[in-house]
């Protein structure tokens, strides 16, 4: 199929950007969506032109570094990750519009390359458990119910790529907060830094200048790895009970 | 936001309760009215209960005006350069209107209090006033583009509640299963309709003469 | 039978005769294992971890250590050096810790924890591990392994891993990689995930403790040596191309595997191995490199702008039955026209013992030959043959589910596979349940890497090498479920208790960056920068690789011979030269420039192509991974030649144009004895 393709250029954080359209050709259903990309950038080589910077590693959907707004949606049309998206969700003729994620707290680095550190930060600022190697008593001696385990798995899947974010239109990462604060919050290992946790995090998250949630529900919608509303209300919850606890 | 939210929520069902009594005539309305100014006499002075409301209503909507404020600018700061293309997937049209739909809300409860309480914006100069409640509300009414801001501040107000139903069980953490979401949605559609249609039943019974003087 | 007093010999060291590497390399001094231990086999590593100096806490925050590398050993080293109050600097190329290739594993992680008391045990694993291995690891660090196994599990449990629990809230066991006991911890099929996740969020409270400090969008250039020591690596900052030095006390290579030097594999695509190449130029040896891990259950190859392979779990070996046509004739029609006399079941049939279970690589190897023969399925790509000719292969045989589903109905085929199901059917468009899967071998993990003592430490002092990157417990296969815990392993257990013997005689000198050689370093560094961006030829990064990606997968794949080495060496070279005349790397050098990352990590792979050939080349045997079609058995079965090759071999850096040095390293057992493995 042959494509219009338009594309935001941007050569660094502080320089201005602007969307850019491009043809490509040829392109079979059975490419994903960063293929088509790589061909476009193979031709952007041989006419001389610098090819489009985007982020991508695993390519199967489970590292998070992916990530692009496809026409107005976080991670294209379907329910999964950029690099899981293929061209056969797209029709010949179509034209495309790709922008990087756009969140301040996400600066754009280059083109379709932002800068998420911010989620690093926040899990530095209380999104683990304090167990040094070595102090670990025998992995059995603490039974964890199976509903809450399960629980627990279910949100740890989070890939930390940001589309909730992208997504949301206060461009909060409520979603993504809330996601930790629940898997960590659901084990009996969690609950000693329970309170210190969500404070934690939620203050960094503010403090990076992530907007606040108005549950307006863009950001699970969006989420590849269908991450539910209900942990922005444990998030709550938990900060809750944190406050009466007096943090 | 939430519990100032839910204190209004509060006064709505009240009021609305209220208005409704315009169903069981004239002089049931206006002793209701009487009465709550009333209330509470001698342990209150005059109008007693009202200041209390009033005071509470006063600090909540401070309080609501001040998040909403904070929160919007939050919004606006988390992302300066906005989308070239940008869909909505799963949020409602009510979610998107918060901002302009309590604004909506704002200005006409302003202009509502300046109508039913301070009684300057009167429709009918020679009648009775803010004095004969129920005279002055049905009076009101009968102009049709009386009714129709009213009806269309009580559609915002179902906008506004539908979705601020939810998002304040939301808040509260209520909503922490998947049941407990959907019941949480559902209350938003039920609050929406009771409270915005309970009041839109006034303006529409008295036009199509339902009630009248 | 097994020997537990760690006395008695079975191997004698091996006599080469064969030499089918002549002419391409030349023979060094055969290599020890400096600090290998001794006395019985289980005090071993009890042992040493008493021997080896202690570092007095107070004086651990002056002592600097770089780990390259966020995966599980890299992740994992880190947190907890940094809890030992060193001053650890860690790096990657992604733009988070959290997003290194480990993340990417999914079946699960082995533990002799014995929980489901079916007679597992820390020798148990270590037998089947070395045997997995056939018999060409070391066998006291896979004992360590297999001993500090349970412990990961314990501090992964401790750190909030989710892993699968029973309704009683205990945690669950699956078998896997065709083991006899359940001894595989797992969480979904997202186990390498979680086990990660809890990695990094331990690194990340201790870069909130200050004690590690992380460079993301960092990657490691060149390693500095001063006076013979791992001092410190040279770096591009990837955003704005700043080449930084940082100097350390020691250095810890955990940059992962190089599979992607068959340009298609289920690695990521930035993984490379310039971080182990630039150390192994440095005067590293480069152990066992031609061990590759080729897994059969991968989705094929769609089209030539196919850019990575995608792995599908084993599992669905248990209930699918794989087929190839009959008759070439019917390879293009509609599968499910095709009568069940036409089918050739042909694992069945070649394996009635084990059938579609048997191991990997027979499992790869066989696909192959059906596909060699002209009867591979699925859509044709294009590929170049023995004799340079264009020619288009149908590279895929049916993985089919009709029986399964007509014997336990579909809900239940759902129940167990849904999330394969779904991911094959988002891949390639086809669904499942109604048309049989396709499957071709993918290039999925490597045994070989940087060669290492029993402490961890390449031949180089001070240089360290954990996980993937290093070659040391998985011999020439790697059993299901064991990379995850060799990572673990290294990162939380080993490398902690070993690097501290070295670093017990730190601080050393203090350098500082005008020091000549670390100048020398990095201009290196700078110099292969500009020189990438002035070739100003005319073909992209990428379409070396590609072109680099299609000889190692033709000869030093599935199947290796004498003569296809030899030609894919020349093959390499040339390509290494018009590489180095015609490239093409537009943008510049200080700001994020994707083309030329590319540029540098495909530069080093072509380096490391050559010598896994001459590896291959060299190793007349078939071991594991490893199969020279000149070794076989008479029914055409991998046929080890412990005479000869029960050795490591140790490649040492030739120089620019000279020929690499093969230092070889016995392999003894005292614990354990050799056998040849069978699955008719
Ligand atoms: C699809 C797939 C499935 C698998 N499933 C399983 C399984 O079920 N069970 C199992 O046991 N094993 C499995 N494996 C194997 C296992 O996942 C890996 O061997 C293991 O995770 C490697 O861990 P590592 O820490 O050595 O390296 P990695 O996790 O690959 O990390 C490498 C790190 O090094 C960094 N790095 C690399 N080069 C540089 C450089 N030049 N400069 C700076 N940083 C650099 C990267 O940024 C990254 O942080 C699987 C592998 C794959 C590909
Ligand atoms: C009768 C009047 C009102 C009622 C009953 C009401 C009710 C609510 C409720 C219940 C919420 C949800 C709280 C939460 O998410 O935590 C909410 C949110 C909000 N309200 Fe009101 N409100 C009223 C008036 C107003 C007014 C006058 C404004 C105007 C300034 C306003 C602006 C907002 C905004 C901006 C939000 C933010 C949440 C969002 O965007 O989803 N509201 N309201
Ligand atoms: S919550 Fe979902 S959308 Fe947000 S970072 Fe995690 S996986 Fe991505
Ligand atoms: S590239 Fe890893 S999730 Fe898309």
């Amino acid at each position: 199929m042959n494509l219009t393709l338009k594309i935001w250029r941007q050569p660094d954080t502080s320089a201005p950007g602007a969307m850019h359209t491009y043809q490509v050709e040829g392109i079979s259903p059975d490419m994903s969506f960063l293929e088509m990309l790589d061909t476009l950038n193979e031709q952007l080589n041989e006419k001389g032109e610098e090819p489009v910077a985007f982020d991508s590693d695993c390519r199967e959907g489970i590292c998070g570094m992916c990530g692009m707004m496809i026409n107005g949606q976080a991670h294209g049309p379907e329910v999964t990750t950029t690099c899981q998206l293929h061209m056969r969700s797209f029709k010949d003729g179509d034209t495309i519009t790709v922008e990087p994620w756009r969140a301040d707290a996400f600066p754009v680095v280059k083109d379709l390359v932002v800068d998420r550190g911010a989620f690093d930060r926040i899990i530095q600022s209380g999104g683990f458990i304090s167990a040094n190697t070595g102090s670990a008593p025998e992995a059995n001696s603490v039974p964890a119910p199976r509903d809450k385990a399960m629980r627990a798995f279910n949100v740890a899947t989070c890939i930390g790529c940001g589309a909730c974010v992208a997504a949301c239109p206060n461009g909060s990462a409520s979603l993504f907060v809330g996601a930790k604060i629940t898997h960590l919050g659901e084990l009996p290992q969690g609950q000693p830094e329970r309170d210190s946790r969500v404070v934690g995090m939620v203050g960094q998250h503010d403090h990076e200048g992530f907007g606040g949630c108005t549950n307006i529900g863009e950001c699970t919608a969006a989420c590849p790895k269908e991450i539910p509303l209900d942990v922005i209300s444990q998030l709550n919850k938990d900060l809750r009970t944190a406050m009466k606890h007096g943090h | 936001m939430a519990v100032s939210g839910l204190v209004f929520l509060g006064y709505l069902v009240l009021h609305m309760y209220g208005n409704l009594k315009v169903f069981a005539g004239h002089d049931s309305f206006n002793e209701y009215a009487h009465h709550l100014r009333v209330f509470g006499e001698p342990m209150l002075p005059e109008n007693g209960l009202l200041w209390i409301v009033r005071v509470l209503l006063i600090v909540a909507l401070v309080t609501h005006v001040y998040a909403a404020v904070v929160l919007t600018a939050r919004a606006r700061n988390a992302r300066t350069s906005k989308y070239v293309v940008k869909k909505n997937l799963a949020s409602s049209l009510s979610s998107r209107t918060m901002r302009w739909g309590g604004l909506t809300i704002l200005v006409f409860a302003i202009w509502h209090l300046l109508h039913f309480t301070v009684g300057k914006v009167n429709p009918n100069p020679d009648g009775t006033g803010t004095a004969d409640p129920y005279n002055l509300l049905v009076e009101s009414f009968e102009l049709w583009w009386m009714s129709i801001i009213y009806l269309l501040a009580m559609f915002a107000l179902g906008m506004h509640l539908h979705h601020g139903t939810w998002s304040a069980m939301q808040t509260l953490g209520l909503t922490g299963t998947a049941r407990a979401r959907a019941r949480a949605k559902t209350a938003g559609w039920v609050v929406a309709i009771v409270i915005a249609g309970g009041f839109a039943l006034v303006p529409l019974s008295v036009l199509t003469g339902i009630v009248s003087k | 039978m097994a020997f537990l007093d760690g006395t008695t010999q079975v191997t004698k060291p091996p006599v080469q005769v064969s030499d089918d590497a002549r002419g391409y390399y030349t023979l060094g001094e055969p290599l020890v294992d400096p600090v290998a231990p001794t006395g019985p086999i289980k005090d071993r590593w009890t042992n040493r971890k008493f021997e080896n100096r202690l570092v007095n806490p107070a004086n651990r925050r002056k002592m600097s250590i770089i780990i390259v590398g966020t995966g599980l050993a890299g992740g994992a080293a880190a947190a907890t050096l940094g809890e030992a109050g060193y001053h650890v600097k860690s790096f990657c190329y992604q733009d988070s810790p959290r997003r290194a290739h480990s993340i990417a594993a999914q079946g699960g992680i082995n533990a002799a924890k014995n929980y489901k008391e079916d007679g597992d045990s820390t020798h148990r694993l270590f037998y089947d591990t070395v045997k997995g291995g056939d018999y060409r690891a070391r066998e006291s660090n896979v004992y360590r392994l297999a001993e500090v196994s349970a412990n990961i599990i314990d501090q992964c449990v401790a750190q909030g891993v989710p892993f699968a629990r029973e309704y009683g809230g205990l945690l669950d066991n699956r078998s896997f990689g065709g083991v006899q006991v359940s001894r595989t911890f797992y969480a979904r099929g997202q186990t390498g995930q979680q086990l990660l996740i809890g990695a990094y969020q331990a690194m990340e409270r201790q870069v909130a403790a200050g004690t590690v400090e992380q460079f993301t969008r960092h990657e490691m250039l060149e390693l500095v040596l001063v006076d013979g020591k791992a001092r410190g690596i040279v770096a591009r900052d990837l955003v704005t191309g700043k080449v930084e030095t940082h100097l350390a006390d020691a250095v810890v290579l955990a940059s992962g595997g190089y599979g992607n030097v068959f340009f298609l594999s289920t690695n990521a695509m930035g993984s490379n191995v310039t971080a182990t190449w630039r150390a192994h130029r440095k005067g590293a040896y480069m152990a066992n490199p031609c061990y590759t891990q080729i897994h059969p259950t991968c989705i094929p190859v769609s089209g030539d702008h196919q850019s990575k392979l995608t792995l599908m779990s084993e599992s669905l070996r248990n209930d699918g039955r794989i087929w190839v046509p009959k008759k070439v004739e019917d390879c293009d029609k509609d599968p499910r026209d095709i009568p069940e006399e036409d089918r050739d079941y042909y694992l069945e049939r070649i394996y009635p013992a084990f059938g579609n279970l048997v191991p990997r690589d027979i499992a790869s190897r066989a696909a192959k030959y059906m596909c060699d023969e002209g009867r591979g399925v699925g859509p044709a790509v294009k590929e170049v043959d023995k004799d340079g000719n264009e020619v288009m292969v149908r590279r895929g045989v049916y993985l089919d589910f009709a029986d399964a589903i007509g014997r336990l109905g579909e809900d239940a085929v759902r129940e167990k596979y849904d999330n394969l199901f779904d991911m094959y059917e988002r891949i390639t468009g086809e669904n499942p349940y109604q048309v049989p899967m396709r499957i071709y071998p993918a290039v999925h993990y490597v045994m070989g890497g940087l060669w290492v003592d029993y402490h961890l430490q390449s031949n180089i002092p001070g240089l360290f090498v954990a996980g993937e990157a290093n070659f040391s417990d998985h011999g020439a296969n790697r059993l299901g479920a064991s990379a995850l815990m060799q990572g673990l392993a290294d990162g939380y257990f080993v490398l902690p208790n070993t690097i501290r013997d070295y670093l017990a005689d730190a601080p050393f000198e203090k350098i500082d960056d005008s020091h000549p050689e670390v100048q020398a370093a990095r201009q290196d560094v700078e110099g292969r920068i500009a020189k990438f961006l002035s070739i100003n030829g005319t073909r992209s990064a990428d379409s070396y690789h590609k072109a680099l990606g299609n000889i190692m997968w033709e000869y030093c794949g599935m199947e290796r011979t004498e003569a296809g080495l030899r030609k894919a060496i020349d093959m390499i070279r040339e390509l290494k030269a018009d590489f180095w005349t015609n490239l093409k790397v537009l943008g510049t050098a200080d700001s994020l420039n994707q083309s030329l990352e590319k540029a540098g990590r495909v530069a080093d792979f072509i380096e490391l192509g050559e010598l896994m050939c001459i590896d291959a080349l060299n190793r007349r045997e078939s071991c594991g991974g490893h199969f020279r079609a000149e070794s076989q058995t008479e029914d055409g079965e991998a046929l080890r030649q412990d005479e000869e090759f029960a050795y490591v071999a140790a490649w040492e850096w030739g120089g620019e144009g000279g020929q690499p040095v093969l230092h070889k390293e016995d392999l003894i057992y005292t614990a354990i004895e050799m056998k040849q493995r069978s699955y008719k």
